[in-house]
């Protein structure tokens, strides 16, 4: 009787409004976190991770006011990232009603702060968060600063040192795919998963809900993460905030005799 | 969430102010060794133990409940001993495969009487982040258990004024809710 896999929104923030990108990039307005995150709350959602896009760029993270304002609508489990850098402000967004931080940039910059980290609030507080960029001849990339630069190692290297310094779990986007309704990049989850034994959380892609259920059925994820999907509706990207059924979900996971 | 149940809470390190308070949660993010240095350093440990001994109600959460053991193999330091046993990682003497840590929601199985869970839905679901878990010497001292990658582990423990859960109900929605509900206002 082992639970579902989690289905998990990701949310965008930008200057204290959450908005939706593709490749992170073209910001279109999705709403006021207060309004979208209480109506998450009231879908009882598995959790859901806010990423503050222009924080990650600056390296400062979102007013830890606002982030207080956001946790105070939830009673479902919540993880930060943007511009996160000392274990002092890790101290303060978990006092502020976050159980995770996620880390991208500083597994670059700082991994002694990284380590510090886990070290400090225990593996299951940190995410590190594994951006993947496909350059023009195909070869995989793993990119922080949000996308700004390249780092020397493949997803899968990169995947490693993160486990070495004690993360607890991968959230691994496909940045070519985020936000395109393209669906998961199965190869990339299957790559990642097979070499760290924490869980590994797909992102980046799914257009439909039947694409959630793929990366873990097919590539042995213990987590999907999905934007797009749960705030717009249609073709159009009308801003539609939506999520499944507890039913739903459980459907979901169980359809496909493809399992891993 | 306490203040959603109309109950306004008071959060302190102050060892005076836990001393003396009516009802206390001891919630817990954080490595178990930092945790207890924490308690040690601030003079908090003698506040409760003090209350632990006076039977004030305590609910302790996730490495809180970690602390109520005497030792884990986490850390190095004791935990606060109140109820007999140790805290073991996963994996330990078991499937050295399993995913490690455990992070979602499961449904828990009530193995003993404990006020807290006796009004419990039966779709009830609680969200775990942890990679370890509970081992009391004593049956008796488990009151639920929880499945991960098809093996048991203690969920929720308890010792006479204490309860303690590996689950965060903060977080577990209006299951969660209705739990710190009936911590606050019954036991």
């Amino acid at each position: 009787m082992a639970a579902e896999p989690r289905v998990i929104p990701t949310l965008l923030l930008q200057d204290g409004q959450f908005v939706k990108t593709r490749a992170f990039e073209d910001p279109i307005y999705v709403g006021d976190p207060i309004n979208i995150l209480s109506i998450f709350n009231d879908f009882e959602v598995d959790e859901i991770v806010i990423l503050d896009i222009r924080a990650a760029r600056a390296r400062v993270p979102a007013p830890l006011e606002d982030l207080r304002r956001y946790a105070e609508e939830c009673f479902i489990p919540l993880a930060y990232g943007g511009g996160l850098t000392s274990v002092e402000q890790l101290r303060q967004l978990f006092d502020t009603g976050y159980e995770k931080a996620v880390l991208n940039s500083a597994l670059a910059d700082a991994p002694e702060f990284v380590e510090a980290a886990a070290t400090t609030f225990g593996s299951q507080s940190v995410v590190a968060s594994i951006d993947v960029v496909a350059s023009s001849v195909g070869e995989e990339q793993v990119v922080v600063h949000g996308g700004a630069d390249v780092v020397g190692q493949s997803p899968v290297e990169w995947a490693r040192r993160a486990v070495d310094l004690g993360v607890g779990e991968i959230l691994l986007t496909s940045v070519n795919r985020e936000g395109t309704g393209q669906g998961y990049d199965l190869d990339l989850v299957s790559k990642v998963r097979s070499v760290v034994n924490i869980p590994v959380i797909a992102h980046g892609g799914a257009g439909s809900r039947e694409d959630l259920a793929q990366p873990v059925l097919l590539s042995g994820a213990s987590a999907v993460a999905a934007g797009r999907l749960f705030v717009f509706q249609g073709p159009d990207r009308g801003v539609l905030v939506n999520y499944l059924s507890r039913n739903q979900i459980k459907r979901l996971f169980s359809n496909s005799s493809s399992g891993t | 969430m306490c203040r959603r149940l109309g109950v306004e809470p008071v959060v302190s390190d102050d060892p005076e102010v836990v001393k003396h308070a009516a009802k206390l949660i001891l919630p817990g993010v954080g490595a178990f060794d930092s945790a207890m240095r924490y308690l040690n350093r601030t003079g908090l440990k003698e506040s409760l133990d003090h209350q632990f001994l006076n039977g004030t109600p305590i609910l302790a959460i996730c490495v809180g409940m970690q602390l109520l053991l005497e030792r884990s193999e986490e850390g190095q330091l004791p935990g606060l001993g109140w109820i007999p046993g140790e805290v073991r990682h996963l994996r330990s003497g078991r499937d050295p495969e399993l995913r490690v840590p455990h992070m979602g929601w499961s449904p828990i199985v009530v193995s003993a009487s404990a006020p807290l869970f006796e009004t419990m839905d039966v779709d009830a679901r609680y969200y775990f982040v942890h990679s370890y878990a509970a081992v009391p010497e004593k049956d008796r001292h488990v009151v639920a258990t929880a499945d991960y990658g098809g093996q048991p582990f203690v969920a929720a423990v308890a010792q006479g004024n204490v309860v303690g859960v590996q689950f965060h109900p903060e977080k577990s929605h209006r299951h969660g809710k209705a739990l710190i509900g009936r911590f606050v206002e019954d036991v």
